[in-house]
């Protein structure tokens, strides 16, 4: 690591405390996990069953997450005054919020007695205890990492090379898509994962919201919570696998020499 | 460095001065883990003790009977362990069951929170496919015997939902998701009208039982709360709470 002579030396003391902080706790995780039971512990049928649940619903969410996201960064980074700022608060409530909060608020939205959820039913549109309600809950969590992580990108971003498009002819769609999304792409791309990722790890908004089924709203989260009940090996096992794709996703997208943070 | 042992050592002093002192009054706060279901009528039994016992602070944690089997196995403070049922207690007491002697301080049975408004009348209608039932999931105390009673009744019923614990059942019922949901007898006493109570046949013989123990023979103090707990005073706060005796 090269340090810049614009930081002092005894900033490596609590650099230092704080990874062991962040670090160790993952090693404990891996030096709990009983390795010789790993796969037996982590291929039951419960635990695939939650693991193909997550995988699914957390990409539909990164999907959602996109298709709303893009739109609502390009805007925002585009604008200013107090309609944004308001905006912008809205998206980072998420972040800040416990997740069980998150889910009681989707339940006085979604559920079944909710304002809209009232309504959706007449529709015959059922979310409560659906896959639908667990995707739902994902991406409330994620589409904040999404937004943020685009804007910020976009922000930075040199605008000159739009400008230059548009004099040359170019419409507003294909400017957007020859010229600033190419550009910012890392920072979309670490949008994408992260967005992924948090879906992947959501927990309390969906146990709140959604329930907890079996290959329908028992995503690998919650089983982790049900396990650590009555086999805490299993739970442990799954709370490594979870980890391990985290770390794997974020590595994968984070390689230094392109950071796109 | 050296300073830094020095007030280590001071305050680890302090602490064991607080949790040891056995003088005739005796100045002591103790610990007393306890199964969620039991937070109102403990919480309760906690004040009724320390106001027998001068200089006597009970601190109480409620939780999952599993979380806080976990938390006393990784060496959580407690001095009195109140589970919600006896398999649970067992990871606890392990071998030792003889010398903490566990004692049976109240008991629990199941029925059926149906949402007010809603049409749940019998244990039957919960087969209906139209009717949403909520259930607790096998693993956890509650959904065992959920699926006995289930089992001795001969009824089969696909839950759109597993809960990992009673109180999640309850809410899901209480905020209107569920139409019905399975749950204890206390539980329903507790949530009062937001919820209807209805019968399972053979409820009664399902039953629950909440073991207590102090977890170090020696406490005397320890002891005697779990004493006070199933004894008149205790049976007479859990019995108001809708818990049967043991």
């Amino acid at each position: 690591m090269t340090t810049r002579t614009d930081v002092p030396r005894w900033t490596a003391i609590p650099a230092a405390i704080a990874v062991a902080l962040l670090g160790l706790p993952l090693v404990g995780l891996v030096l709990r996990v009983e390795w010789a039971d790993f796969l037996s512990l982590v291929t039951t049928e419960s635990s695939r069953a939650a693991l193909a649940l997550s995988l699914r619903t957390a990409a539909a969410s990164t999907v959602l997450c996109v298709l709303l996201g893009v739109p609502l960064a390009l805007l925002l980074a585009r604008s200013s005054g107090r309609w944004a700022a308001a905006v912008r608060a809205v998206v980072l409530v998420p972040l800040v919020l416990p997740p069980v909060v998150g889910g009681i608020a989707l339940l006085a939205t979604f559920g079944r007695r909710g304002w809209l959820g009232e309504h959706l039913e007449a529709l015959g549109i059922e979310i409560a205890f659906s896959t639908l309600a667990v995707v739902l809950a994902q991406t409330f969590v994620s589409l904040p990492f999404l937004v943020i992580t685009l804007e910020g990108a976009l922000r930075a971003a040199d605008p000159g090379f739009a400008d230059v498009a548009a004099t040359l002819g170019a419409s507003p769609g294909r400017v957007l898509r020859r010229v600033t999304l190419p550009l910012v792409a890392p920072g979309l791309v670490a949008g994408v994962v992260l967005s992924f990722a948090r879906a992947l790890g959501e927990f309390g908004a969906t146990v709140t919201f959604a329930g907890s089924l079996q290959g329908v709203t028992r995503a690998l989260p919650t089983e982790i919570y049900l396990q650590r009940e009555v086999d805490p090996d299993a739970a442990t096992a799954l709370a490594f696998l979870l980890v391990a794709v985290a770390v794997v996703v974020i590595a994968v997208v984070h390689r230094p020499g392109r950071s796109p943070w | 460095m050296r300073r830094l042992g020095a007030v280590l050592v001071a305050i680890a002093a302090t602490g064991s001065a607080c949790t040891s002192s056995t003088d005739a009054v005796q100045e002591r706060t103790f610990t007393v883990f306890a199964a969620a279901s039991l937070n109102q009528t403990f919480t309760e039994i906690a004040d009724r003790f320390e106001g027998e016992h001068d200089g006597v602070e009970v601190r109480l944690s409620f939780g999952g009977s599993s979380d806080l089997a976990a938390q006393i196995l990784e060496g959580a403070p407690s001095d009195v362990f109140a589970a919600a049922d006896e398999r649970t207690m067992a990871r606890v007491t392990g071998a030792s069951e003889d010398a903490l002697a566990p004692e049976i301080v109240a008991t629990n049975t199941l029925q059926i929170a149906a949402s007010p408004d809603g049409s749940v009348a019998s244990a039957d209608d919960l087969t209906d496919p139209g009717t949403k039932v909520v259930v607790c999931a096998p693993q956890v105390p509650c959904g065992a015997a959920t699926r006995v009673l289930l089992a001795k009744n001969g009824l089969r019923i696909s839950a759109v939902s597993e809960e990992q614990s009673v109180t999640d059942v309850l809410g899901k019922v209480t905020s209107g998701e569920a139409d019905a949901g399975i749950v204890y007898r206390t539980d329903v006493v507790a949530a009062g009208s937001s919820v209807r109570g209805v019968d399972v046949p053979g409820a009664d013989e399902v039953v629950n039982r909440y073991p207590a123990a102090a977890l170090d023979p020696g406490d005397d103090l320890a002891a005697e709360f779990v004493a006070f707990a199933s004894g008149p005073e205790g049976r007479r706060i859990l019995s108001e709470a809708g818990f049967g005796a043991p």
